[in-house]
């Protein structure tokens, strides 16, 4: 994992080193160190758990400034279907599109209506049938990221399509240069609900100057986004994704886009973990798509939104019933597989291992063993890691002998 | 050769904790980086060989000792033990009560299984006594 790039930043005069976020952590990439919590990037998912769970908001979470838009002279709005679950009393999505560009951008592409054409293309490769069942959806960067991490014998279930965000890219920077907008000129801006989709649209896309010029916080378009829309009185027809589309920002919206009967939705790190672990000992054998989000409810639960994920979700139920529109297809569009399929299949990180090494890594974990043999047990935090476990698994990397202040303390007495 | 020795207690007749010593051996190979597919037949084989520990033994021991190219499992219980092994090894055939049927477990595949998905399988089995299970699972 490149981890120059970071998702999650460390507010240190905030931060008064407790342990909640470093035993919510579900890839135990969090140690507190002198009294401050330290992300180990390489292990971490971007999941944003530790922002969720941060009692003293220490966790900030990384994203563009609004203002790099202005320096765009052609701008377009990628909002994700999470956003129109923000809004109380919104009865027309069109509202939220006016508002974007009363805003100041000049397109706005609806990452819903991306979201079907995925579908759409999810459906004919699950119908060639040569995916290895169950797929796994790979819409949620923080699930794709942790098969990476920890799954690796799941690896070859992923779903190996680009995410609606960068579909609804290609296709808005296509229009606007077929609009005849030079393409230096255009900036396209994903409007995010998760620090995961920040950092992994950042690692494809920012950083190599692909698609996607930015990615905001949905949160901080919120506020901006509100004071505009309370100014419109009729918006016009813009929207052109439908209730399926709009359904993708909360849990089982991908599956019941599908069609299928034998799928499985979850959502919840814990639960997420869970299925994973049922899947990889081969108990879900039969069924033929899984999708998993990490935040709690789906994208609404992601740590950049405003609202309740839950209030949200019964806002964009209510909002898909009017949204009629059927759902967008690749013949619609003039689309072939290749136009979602990934260009190469993500590296399996390595940074779960004890050495890169086989055998050294063997002889560490026979160390680990021993170590453990005389820790409490007790998992209680107390020297900066998550379990007892994890301060053996250091000790060893790091060469020294773990020195336990609960042990310490029964030696004392 | 030195190997990685783990060692479990498998709790008889809980089945949310079975597959508690699988997950333990699952989490060990993957941090030795032992190649996904193996990881994944030692994760399946050992499991299955839990969940017959709480169905059929009121649980019991299991013993992993990992080598660089190999997995070496006992799985040792003091249960009822198994009277026609050759018949225990068919597709679909169980003794499992309706009660567990009714859990979803019991449907005849646990011993096959274990066979698929290892290289060798070796049962030492005495009624009234208990079972050994043995399995290796190369790498």
């Amino acid at each position: 994992m490149d981890k120059t790039l970071k998702t999650v930043v460390l507010d240190s005069d905030k931060c008064i080193g407790c342990i909640t976020c470093m035993r919510r952590c579900p890839t135990e990439a969090i140690r507190i160190v002198n009294g401050k919590a330290k992300i180990l990037y390489d292990k971490c998912i971007n999941c944003g758990e530790c922002v969720r769970s941060c009692k003293g908001g220490a966790k900030r979470p990384v994203y563009d400034s609004f203002e790099l838009v202005a320096s765009y002279k052609y701008k377009i709005a990628l909002p994700s279907p999470s956003l129109f679950g923000q809004f109380n009393h919104l009865d027309n999505p069109n509202y939220v599109i006016e508002g974007l560009l009363a805003l100041g951008f000049d397109d706005v592409f609806e990452v819903g209506l991306a979201a079907e054409l995925v579908t759409d293309c999810s459906k004919k490769l699950m119908e060639k049938g040569d995916l290895v069942r169950p797929v796994i959806s790979t819409a949620c960067p923080a699930v794709a990221e942790l098969i990476l991490l920890k799954f690796h014998e799941l690896a070859d279930h992923m779903l190996p399509i680009y995410a609606p965000a960068k579909v609804a890219a290609k296709l808005a920077k296509s229009r606007a240069l077929e609009a005849g907008i030079p393409a230096d000129d255009i900036g396209i801006f994903f409007i995010s609900p998760c620090p995961a989709k920040v950092y992994s649209l950042h690692k494809e896309e920012v950083s190599n100057e692909k698609y996607i010029s930015g990615v905001l916080s949905q949160s901080d378009v919120y506020f901006r986004l509100v004071e505009k829309m309370n100014k419109i009185e009729t918006p016009r027809d813009l929207g052109k994704c439908g209730h399926f589309g709009i359904g993708w920002g909360s849990s089982g919206g991908e599956s019941n886009s599908l069609g299928l009967g034998n799928y499985i939705h979850c959502s919840g790190v814990r639960n997420v973990l869970g299925v994973l672990t049922e899947m990889s000992d081969g108990k879900l054998e039969g069924a033929d798509f899984v999708e998993l989000n990490m935040c709690p409810g789906g994208c609404v639960g992601g740590v950049l939104n405003v609202e309740n994920p839950f209030i949200a979700r019964n806002r964009m139920r209510q909002l898909a019933e009017k949204m009629k529109t059927p759902p967008a297809t690749m013949e619609e569009f003039g689309l072939d597989e290749k136009f979602f399929l990934w260009d190469k299949a993500p590296e399996p990180s390595t940074s779960f291992r004890l050495d890169e090494d086989m055998f050294a890594a063997m002889k560490k974990m026979m160390q680990v063993e021993e170590y453990l043999k005389e820790l409490p047990g007790i998992d209680c935090g107390m020297c900066g890691a998550p379990t007892c476990r994890c301060f053996a698994e250091d000790a060893v990397i790091a060469g020294v002998v773990p020195d336990c202040v609960k042990l310490k303390e029964r030696k004392k007495e | 050769m030195e190997c990685l020795k783990l060692e479990f207690d498998v709790d008889g007749e809980n089945f949310s904790s079975a597959g508690n010593a699988s997950e333990s051996v699952k989490r060990t190979l993957k941090q030795i980086g032992v190649p996904p597919a193996s990881v994944r037949r030692v994760a399946i084989a050992m499991y299955e060989g839990e969940i017959n520990m709480v169905i059929h033994a009121h649980g019991g021991k299991a013993e992993v000792d990992i080598y660089p190219d190999r997995a070496e499992i006992w799985l040792k219980d003091r249960g009822p033990g198994i009277a026609n092994i050759d018949l225990a090894m068919k597709e679909g055939y169980s003794t499992a009560s309706d009660n567990i049927r009714s859990l979803g477990f019991g449907a005849g595949m646990g011993l096959p299984n274990m066979k698929k998905y290892s290289d060798e399988m070796k049962i030492d089995s005495t009624v009234g006594v208990g079972t050994t299970v043995f399995l290796r699972i190369n790498f």
